[in-house]
């Protein structure tokens, strides 16, 4: 194993990709790169390929959603894993709400099918060129996107409820 | 074609049998599925021509509920997502909530959790393996390894009182030291287990007609199990060494001498020895780690606000009714940030990524979880395979619904 640290993972990217790092900082030693959106396929792709870094493995993709910061509501999640480096790094794209479009990346990773059917059953991200974008989790005739920020459950601490109604 | 080929096609939708296809489903509720999920079949008689899958019968939307839990509330939910071995689900959460709040526990600790984290992949593998055998046909080992996961569960209830859905452990240590009757049961375990394994061991690896059943049957190579996301034992049995008790140490694993058995053809049988070898593995760690147990605390005292007060403090002392309270309501600050903390789960590895606003409950908090992303290269594995292999190969891959679902 070699002794990649992160500043070095960095500078690599920042080479090829330059303006497209938008951001980059290491919340608890894990380098998190944000990307823009239109770049995040190639940037996956370069890494697996680059014969110095070797991040060939997708731990993890996943979605949040920040209704406040305009434009930028959803986040996209790439948890990716360089296993002889042994460097972990994290890539994300901020996504408007109204267009939550980001190109898929099963054609790098076969096992990012069933994640990315998971990220638009719960949060509604189009992957562009997925072969089925369908939801995996919910049933079919769901018509919203149930982990957005808008759809809450019930509050602990709200105090206008009348129990009465919900049989307590 | 004859008369009774043309009855025999009234039975099915399309086509008959006599080398043209049929369609089957395997599960949603099926006994040799070990779990609820629907395969949708197309077979040419036995052959299996390709398969599709249907999951998600009992997602119970964790992700979601997270986010209106408190922190120390969360790790109930944890245990109902591998519930073959739910206290490395339970620690994994403590450790990744320990990593946010930023603080050191005991080396003790550490020991312990080893010690708890390793019995319960002893337990996981231990179904897995005999439920392999049962598959086969081989019921008799199954009864014999389920006593010994029965003194695991035993063990568990000597910590934390639960055996299944444990919610074992606490975020910065343990509710209580081991007890008294854990240490004589563990003595005892240690020193039986490996007997009785051997024996289970000796009925089933080279018993030629397991042998004949379990070689070839679901392989994956290595590269294809990697471009799936495959880890864990699914993963080393088609030859990958990737451990992440080894390549990013958790919990003081970097102190324990043992080895990652890897297989080559990543086919069922090699998924059943990877599971025998690490449960000599696992053995061998928490002899380790018993037999060199620090001495110190097994709890840390750095984080009253999330280690819950002993009841006795609570009714006696003003800060520890203080702490309770607010542990209790789920009113205790946390940092604001973003952590991935991965384990090796009985399936790979399980990983959090939690983020956190500062608020009572985690803004986002995201499981991996292994099963879900292996699941999906099943189709492949099992194309040009028979039914039975089929059973087999969902057996092996110790495909779990509770955390393929979440």
């Amino acid at each position: 194993m070699s002794n990649l640290t992160n500043e070095a993972v960095l500078a690599r990217i920042q080479e090829k990709f330059g303006d497209a790092v938008r951001n980059h900082e290491e919340p608890y030693g894990l380098l998190t790169i944000e990307i823009q959106a239109d770049k995040t396929h190639d940037l996956i792709a370069w890494l697996k390929t680059d014969e110095v870094l070797k991040v060939s493995f997708l731990t993890l993709i996943g979605a949040a959603h920040f209704p406040n910061d305009k434009g930028r509501e959803i986040c996209v999640n790439y948890h990716l894993h360089s296993l002889v480096n042994n460097v972990r790094l994290r890539v994300r794209a901020f996504l408007p709400i109204e267009t939550p479009n980001i190109q898929s990346i099963i054609d790098i990773y076969i096992g990012a099918d069933w994640q990315e059917r998971e990220t638009y059953d719960f949060f509604g991200v189009i992957f562009e060129g997925h072969p089925n974008l369908t939801r995996i989790l919910n049933e079919d005739s769901m018509d919203y996107f149930p982990m957005r920020k808008e759809y809450h459950l019930e509050d602990a601490t709200r105090e206008d409820k009348d129990d009465r109604y919900f049989g307590r | 074609m004859s008369d009774t080929s043309k009855n025999k096609q009234s039975l099915f939708a399309d086509e008959t049998i006599d080398g043209q296809i049929a369609t089957l489903n395997l599960g949603p509720t099926h006994p040799a599925t070990h779990g609820i999920f629907q395969n949708v079949l197309t077979v040419d008689g036995e052959k299996i021509l390709s398969s599709v899958q249907t999951v998600g019968y009992i997602h119970r939307a964790f992700e979601k509920l997270a986010e209106r839990r408190p922190y120390n509330q969360i790790t109930p939910i944890t245990d109902r997502l591998n519930y073959c071995s739910s206290p490395i689900n339970n620690m994994g959460w403590e450790m990744t909530m320990e990593k946010l709040i930023g603080v050191q526990v005991p080396k003790k600790v550490d020991y312990m959790r080893v010690i708890i984290m390793e019995l319960a992949r002893v337990a996981d593998h231990l179904v897995c393996n005999s439920v392999i055998g049962v598959d086969t046909g081989a019921l008799t080992g199954f009864t014999y390894m389920f006593q010994q996961r029965e003194l695991i569960y035993e063990l568990y209830e000597e910590v934390c009182g639960a055996r299944l859905t444990t919610n074992i452990g606490r975020i910065g240590g343990f509710e209580r030291d081991f007890s008294p009757a854990f240490h004589v049961k563990l003595k005892k375990f240690l020193k039986e287990f490996n007997k009785h394994f051997q024996e289970f061991d000796d009925l089933l690896l080279r018993n030629r007609i397991f042998m004949d059943r379990t070689i070839g049957a679901g392989p994956i190579s290595g590269e294809r199990a990697l471009d799936y996301g495959f880890t864990g034992p699914n993963l080393r049995a088609a030859g990958v060494d990737y451990d992440v008790r080894v390549m990013t140490p958790y919990s003081s694993y970097e102190d324990f001498d043992f080895i990652i058995p890897v297989g080559t053809q990543g086919d069922t049988y090699d998924r059943f020895c990877v599971r025998q070898e690490e449960i000599r593995q696992s053995m061998k760690i928490i002899e380790q780690a018993y037999n060199n147990m620090p001495e110190g605390s097994y709890f840390s005292p750095d984080v009253p606000e999330f280690y819950l007060p002993t009841k006795a403090d609570v009714y006696t002392k003003m800060e520890a009714l203080i702490y309770h309270f607010k542990i209790v309501m789920g009113e205790t600050p946390v940092p604001v940030g973003e952590v991935y903390h991965a384990v090796e789960g009985g399936n790979g590895e399980l990983g959090f990524h939690l983020i956190s606003d500062g608020g009572r409950t985690p803004y986002r908090l995201q499981f991996r979880r292994p099963c879900f992303i292996y699941y999906q290269a099943y189709p492949e594995m099992i194309t040009g395979q028979t039914i039975s292999d089929a059973v087999l190969t969902l057996s092996s891959l110790n495909v779990i619904a509770g955390e393929l679902d979440a």
